[in-house]
């Protein structure tokens, strides 16, 4: 059993786990991810590293509920286990000296963008960070990625913080201040956002790496089930990635394999949501 | 009871294993074959004509004393049947369910030469399963060396390595990428053909008897890598079978509804996903299934969805194997093939895919094939299946699975550039040793072999086991190449 030492609630629908995983922590580098099993009965769920501390031997994930596995995994608390915790997967972020570079994280991208950020910063590059969320309950972060930014500008599609617009605006904009300036484009977060950065800054033709969240199970090469197209061929997002060319990344490919399981998704939810209000109709005392 | 002559042990007929009814077990996971009551095994027993060269045993690639323990059996004394099966193989209730007897042992029996050989296979399973309650053989460990090895893999190399290494008072640490042990026993080969509490009563008895440290998750190359293994441990073994799925190079093996067999049975099997929603893996199976190719792994997935479309409540639909070559070249154990027919899965020989369709949603369609004949014989042997121009036709699927053979994950070779690999990405080791290219690495399994059966894994596993022990003890030269 892995321990949750440390558990917040980032956003609604968004928690902060500090998990002790001191063989994971050792090895965790920025851009690379974890496999996560609730229990006995738990799916393996991919999530990337949004920080580690090699000395205390911990890994923070950011978790956000978004079918039956990730909402009962939010339900646990400080002292509980996690059954499965394996990693560090992936290949790590590509980290040089760049010149200046852009970070660009879409909600809950935000929390694997940072690590990145970070070490895009200590390693010289400029950095200038976009993170937008679709309001300001929805964002989390904001000081941290300003703590390692050279300049941030926060973005809501409510306008509640921030500009009001999505994350691609300032980006094409910076793109077009600063021609021929800006090295590389980090780009994270759902995948319809990483498909529209790849598809503003392509005219500019700056390499922009984005990080692909695809259904697992293993995480280690085995059940291809990851697999995403790219200009040449498939590659296995579990261990050729997580990270690619977003311009040479099928987009619609994607997209349509990641609502491949919806339909169980769905069901699991009802029958979890369900059982949920049972529990709690019995823990009333009611019938 | 009086001693039968060998002219009336040849009268005695070969007992069938009761099995489930292929109606009934169409819809469960229960395990298919019941293993054979305790007079049909004694009877069984007396059919051996205990030759006194036993071709059997050649034919056995662990060496049982095959004769010895069916003696054992004959007489009633299962604790001795099991003390003779355990000296060289600590998985019988593993092996008598999974080994390919027809083309081992079995095959070489005398008794096939006019008849039906002795049923080997189910005398060494009623000999495990018998083990598996009573527990009479404890594993007896040497006093500690305090010696120090890292077995990568828990599969049926790296277990059997595991336990032969332990027994000679080493420190073994087994390490394993899943969160269960057993590699494709667990993850690979169904319920109904090995329950998982046989696999996990095996392993856990023998890690529990020998102290060996059991540490899942481990996922070598990434969160150690075999060079800091040999900073911590005398010797390392890689036994990290052949886990990568192969795709044909064909349109459309993109599109929803196209997997891998191993992503197919990782879903059933580890994380039993037949048992969704209780469990919370899904596994999705259409009305029309089609697998691509005929080893032993095809006919798992076939199987698993025939019964995964029974319980869904699509019990019309079809499962089609596809394989583009004749009935006669099937890798599959032949009792495999059997039972699959008997399931209703339907084959398609001498057929080869050439493409899968989707709609516009992205999901699967159908699949264009092509007939096929055999040509002259290629490098295995085996008449080439050649495409019969103008043959092509569509079958309407909606679920492709293919099981085209898997060959190493390179994950665990991340910085081990000492360690040589063929063409094929296989771990170059010594046939008889498991020696390595690099000093204190052995490597046994489909990572030396690709993709074989779990008893050459086994032993492998063994062979190396023994160099290992004498590597440590001091026996040999350190390493007779100079690459330390």
């Amino acid at each position: 059993m892995y321990e949750i030492l440390h558990k917040e609630r980032l956003n609604p629908t968004c928690h902060l786990m500090v998990v002790a995983a001191p063989g994971v922590a050792r090895k965790a580098r920025a851009g690379q991810f974890v496999i996560v099993r609730t229990d006995e009965y738990g799916e393996r769920i991919p999530l990337t590293i949004a920080d580690f501390d090699r000395d205390k031997g911990t890994i923070t994930i950011i978790l956000q509920e978004v079918g039956k596995s990730t909402m009962e995994m939010g339900t646990l608390r400080v002292g509980d286990g996690l059954a499965t915790f394996a990693g560090p997967l992936g290949h790590p972020t590509e980290v040089q000296q760049y010149g200046t570079v852009a970070c660009v994280g879409g909600g809950v991208g935000i929390a694997p963008l940072f690590p990145i950020t970070r070490a895009l910063k200590e390693a010289g590059n400029e950095v200038v960070s976009i993170i937008g969320a679709r309001s300001s309950d929805l964002l989390f972060w904001e000081e941290r990625m300003e703590s390692v930014s050279n300049r941030l500008i926060v973005c809501t599609d409510d306008g509640s913080r921030g500009r009001q617009g999505v994350v691609t605006e300032p980006l094409t904009e910076l793109l077009e201040e600063r021609p021929g300036q800006i090295a590389r484009v980090w780009a994270i977060g759902p995948a319809i956002m990483m498909k529209f950065a790849s598809l503003a800054t392509r005219p500019y033709k700056v390499p922009t790496i984005v990080s692909l969240n695809t259904i697992m199970v293993d995480g280690t090469g085995m059940c291809g089930g990851c697999r995403c197209l790219l200009e040449d061929g498939a590659r296995f997002v579990c261990v050729d990635g997580p990270e690619f060319d977003g311009h040479k990344v099928d987009w619609d490919n994607l997209l349509s394999r990641q609502q491949f399981y919806r339909e169980e998704e769905q069901q699991a939810v009802e029958r979890w949501q369900h059982r949920c209000q049972l529990d709690e109709a019995v823990a009333r005392g009611g019938s | 009871m009086a001693e039968l002559t060998n002219k009336e042990r040849m009268r005695i007929p070969r007992q069938d294993m009761p099995v489930q009814d292929a109606a009934a077990r169409r819809a469960n996971f229960d395990e298919v074959a019941l293993g054979l009551e305790t007079e049909a095994a004694r009877l069984e027993a007396e059919r051996c004509l205990q030759c006194s060269r036993p071709r059997c045993v050649e034919g056995c690639p662990v060496d049982v004393d095959i004769p010895g323990f069916i003696e054992a059996v004959r007489t009633g004394n299962l604790s001795e049947a099991v003390r003779i099966m355990k000296t060289r193989n600590s998985l019988p209730a593993i092996c008598g369910r999974v080994c390919p007897q027809e083309t081992q042992c079995e095959q070489l029996c005398i008794l096939g030469k006019k008849g039906e050989p002795v049923a080997i296979g189910r005398l060494e399973r009623i000999v495990g399963d018998w083990e598996l309650r009573e527990r009479t053989q404890a594993l007896e460990k040497a006093p500690s060396t305090g010696k120090r090895v890292a077995v990568v893999g828990s599969g049926p190399a790296g277990l059997v390595c595991a336990v032969d290494v332990a027994r000679q008072g080493h420190d073994v640490t087994l390490l394993e990428s899943l969160h269960l042990p057993g590699g494709v026993l667990t993850y690979g080969i169904p319920e109904f053909r090995l329950p998982k509490s046989v696999v996990m009563g095996e392993i856990n008895h023998a890690i529990e008897n020998l102290g060996i440290r059991l540490c899942v998750d481990h996922v070598i190359g990434r969160i150690a890598t075999l060079a800091e293994l040999l900073d911590e441990y005398d010797a390392v073994f890689l036994g990290t079978g052949a886990g990568l799925p192969s795709f044909m190079d064909i349109p459309g093996v993109n599109l929803n509804g196209v997997m891998s067999a191993n992503e197919f049975l990782s879903r059933v099997n580890l994380m039993r996903g037949y048992d969704f929603p209780q469990y919370d893996t899904p596994v999705k199976i259409g009305e029309r299934v089609v697998v691509i190719g005929a080893g032993n792994v095809a006919m798992d997935a076939a199987r698993c969805s025939i019964r995964l479309q029974e319980l869904h409540g699509n019990g019309r639909g079809e499962v089609h194997i596809v394989y583009r070559r004749s009935r006669e070249e099937v890798p599959a154990r032949a009792e495999e093939v059997d039972h699959a027919e008997e399931e209703g899965v339907i084959f398609d020989f001498l057929t080869n895919p050439v493409e899968i369709m989707g709609d516009e949603a992205g999901k699967v369609t159908g699949m264009r094939c092509i007939r096929m004949q055999l040509g002259e014989p290629d490098d295995s042997g085996r008449r080439r299946p050649v495409p019969v121009e103008g043959s092509e036709f569509d079958l309407p699927v909606d679920t492709v699975i293919f099981a085209l053979g898997t060959s190493p994950n390179p994950l665990v070779f991340v910085e081990a550039e000492s360690l040589s690999r063929s063409r094929w990405g296989t771990v170059i080791a010594d046939e008889e040793t498991g020696r390595t290219t690099t000093a204190r690495v052995w490597a046994g399994g489909d990572v030396v072999t690709g993709a074989a059966t779990v008893v050459s894994a086994m032993g492998a596993g063994r062979r190396a086991a023994a160099d290992i022990h004498a590597f440590l003890a001091g026996e040999l030269e350190p390493w007779s190449d100079s690459e330390t």
